[in-house]
């Protein structure tokens, strides 16, 4: 826990540092919010309706295989500090074995979402 | 051990109502970035307890993906009729409240018996242990590469089934492919994208051009 | 045991990497400006301070005395916490690089904030973490720039972590250790740039990509989105979001040091090596930074569909074919 005390000082550096050149900021510049420049921006033109609204579905699913495959890297990362340190020949095979079954399983998916034009983005539509 | 007492009550106290900020406040968005403030608190939870791996895995896995996901399918999906109206979920409170009761019964009861922590308890991995290994990660590796290595491989197949769900479920059941949505350059130029259509709709897409 | 030294020495070697997150802007701006203008065949910025020296800090200032509004249709505590999703994990992630070895001043003292056991594991947690700032900046804005600026970062910024994952699991293959300051002195010999060269690929351009820079930058295109994610933000917030930038692009240059290129490792001057030893990281990481303004300056900006294709078509399976094979060169070592 020692250790994290580096970690704690330096996160309350960085808060101090946004109130510092916020509050710095907040007594420097002038305040007249009015007019057009409180419109969101589109290119000099009136807004037209909100911003909110339904978006493309590929992005969610995008989002789903990251989560997938960062759930496997963290499956992986203490199988590759595991593996350095093995001194034997075949306890070595044996994990790499592991770990081999366990890419080729998440491979499927891979390989179905290629099939499936998920990475196609400009799919003719 | 007070500066660890006095970590604890910073995080328990600021994980506590976050979490309970999390299923109070109206807007989806800021209940999720409260979970991610719970995220955060309970990973220095981990830390506290001598396990830097889990806190890390816990940061990465559920503020950086999972949380990330609901984000992203919040902004992806018209949400503002959700933000004024206060859902409750007739069903589920049955099942809930008694659920509820009862965790907070366990954990009371915990808290009250005070039960003493006997060395067989412990485990395999005394903190000592874990030091010589050269952290907890490489003494979770130690185990799930060889106790739990079952389990380690079944998770590979419970990830490929969410993948595959995601992807059935993201499909029009009309067409072959995805749901085709118009390109994405072409539609962040538009300027009949979505905010036009009826609140509402359930169109696939925001818009049907291209 | 820990003394009052202790303390001290910890709180002054914090206050001086956490430097680096408001100063790296600053110089890098002005170094980025100067090198494009050289290889654009201009002359960059020359009119403020002797050779335009104090360009960016009279930047600084303008933004600082600038007008910041926040958009009135849109979430006023998000708009307001985004810069400092960005701005704190980009400081944070400094506690744990080491720019020296450790060096005998009266005592023992390491030339990093701190040494933890899962280093590489909490800089890409927060690397994770740092996807924030634009989800919560496009969301907040209410404009229709900066949701898809914030859809386009966030779905790049996820894409290219994985590949930056799986690049790292090939060194951590070499090494068995999370931590960056034995990762380092495991290079004494040979820089893992060397049997891990298709790793070093893999994580540079996934370090571009996560930076979003140029080829990749493609939340900021302002030929098409304006300026992406950040696009309603004006005045100090906007230069936060400047900062974190540079600041992360100066990280990235780091770890890829430290991962790759031997960290602190060179030739030393006897007497002198812990000098030698910091200018040797400072030098490589320059080098790399100079590599980031180099690209900006000579590749195209890529299509949406180009970028994403390239990360889970083309880098995701480079990177675990490197995995594959780095583990298989390793089975035969004992």
């Amino acid at each position: 826990m020692p250790a994290y005390v580096g970690v704690v000082i330096l996160a309350l550096l960085g808060f101090a540092f946004c109130a510092g050149s916020l509050v710095g900021a907040w007594l420097l510049r002038p305040r007249r919010p009015v007019g057009a420049k409180l419109d969101p921006y589109e290119s000099g033109v009136p807004p037209i309706g909100d911003a909110k609204g339904r978006h493309v579905v590929r992005f969610y699913l995008v989002a789903m295989l990251f989560v997938v495959f960062d759930v496997e890297l963290v499956f992986l990362y203490p199988w590759a500090v595991h593996y350095a340190e093995q001194g034997v020949f075949s306890d070595r095979l044996f994990l790499f074995g592991e770990m081999l079954v366990f890419v080729a399983i998440l491979l499927v998916a891979y390989a179905y979402a290629f099939k499936k034009g998920v990475f196609e983005w400009n799919r003719g539509d | 051990m007070t500066d660890q007492i006095v970590a604890f009550t910073y995080l328990s106290i600021v994980a506590s109502v976050a979490g309970l900020a999390t299923i109070l406040v109206r807007s989806p968005v800021h209940s999720a970035l409260s979970l991610v403030v719970v995220v955060f608190h309970v990973a220095g939870m981990f830390v506290l307890l001598g396990n830097g791996f889990l806190a890390a895995v816990q940061v990465i896995v559920y503020a950086g993906a999972i949380v990330v996901l609901f984000l992203f399918t919040m902004m992806l999906l018209d949400l503002r009729r959700h933000e004024t109206e206060r859902t409750v979920h007739r069903r589920q409170i049955w099942l809930a409240i008694p659920i509820a009761v009862l965790l907070f019964a366990e954990v009371a009861w915990i808290a009250i018996s005070k039960p003493e922590i006997s060395e067989n308890l412990k485990g395999a991995f005394p903190p000592q242990t874990i030091d010589e290994l050269g952290g907890s990660a490489q003494a979770l590796a130690t185990v799930m590469f060889t106790d739990y290595l079952l389990p380690f491989e079944v998770a590979s197949v419970l990830l490929l089934a969410a993948a595959i769900g995601a992807m059935v479920l993201a499909r029009n059941p009309d067409e072959e492919s995805l749901a085709s949505p118009p390109d994405m350059i072409e539609d962040a130029a538009g300027t009949d994208g979505s905010s036009d259509q009826p609140e509402g709709e359930l169109s696939e897409t925001p818009a049907t051009h291209g | 045991m820990v003394d009052g030294w202790d303390v001290l020495i910890l709180v002054i070697k914090a206050l001086a990497i956490f430097i680096i997150v408001p100063v790296a802007p600053l110089v890098f701006v002005l170094a980025e400006r100067k090198i494009l203008g050289r290889i654009q065949s201009r002359i960059g910025p020359n009119r403020v301070g002797p050779w335009g020296l104090l360009q960016t800090l009279a930047d600084g200032i303008k933004l600082g005395a600038k007008e910041d509004f926040i958009p009135p249709a849109g979430d006023r505590v998000v708009f307001w916490l985004a810069p400092l999703f960005m701005v704190v994990p980009a400081a944070m992630a400094w506690a744990v690089i080491p720019i020296g070895p450790e060096v005998e001043i009266g005592r023992k003292i390491g030339l990093w904030v701190t040494d933890l056991n899962v280093a590489i594991l909490y800089i890409l947690a927060l690397g994770s973490v740092a996807v924030y700032g634009p989800v919560m900046a496009g969301w907040s804005s209410n404009s229709k720039y900066a949701l898809f600026g914030s859809l386009r970062s966030t779905a790049q910024v996820i894409s290219y972590e994985i590949t930056m994952g799986v690049a790292v699991l090939g060194v951590l293959v070499y090494t068995g250790s999370f931590s960056l300051v034995d990762i380092v002195e495991k290079q004494k010999d040979m820089w893992f740039a060397i049997p891990q060269v298709i790793g070093l690929f893999v994580f540079l351009v996934s370090g571009i990509a996560e930076t979003n820079r140029a080829p990749f930058d493609l939340p900021e295109a302002e030929t098409e989105i304006v300026a992406g994610y950040h696009v309603e933000y004006s005045g100090m917030r906007f230069a936060m979001f400047f900062l974190a930038e540079y600041a992360n692009m100066f990280l990235v240059s780091a770890l890829a040091v430290i991962l790759f290129f031997g960290g602190w490792h060179g030739w030393t001057i006897p007497g002198i090596e812990g000098l030698t030893s910091v200018l040797w990281f400072m030098l490589k990481t320059l080098a790399l930074m100079f590599v980031y303004f180099w690209l900006r300056a000579t590749l195209p900006r890529l299509r949406y569909d180009q970028l994403m294709a390239f990360c889970w078509k083309f880098l995701l399976p480079l990177g675990i074919v490197n995995l594959l094979i780095t583990a298989v060169l390793r089975l035969g070592w004992s």
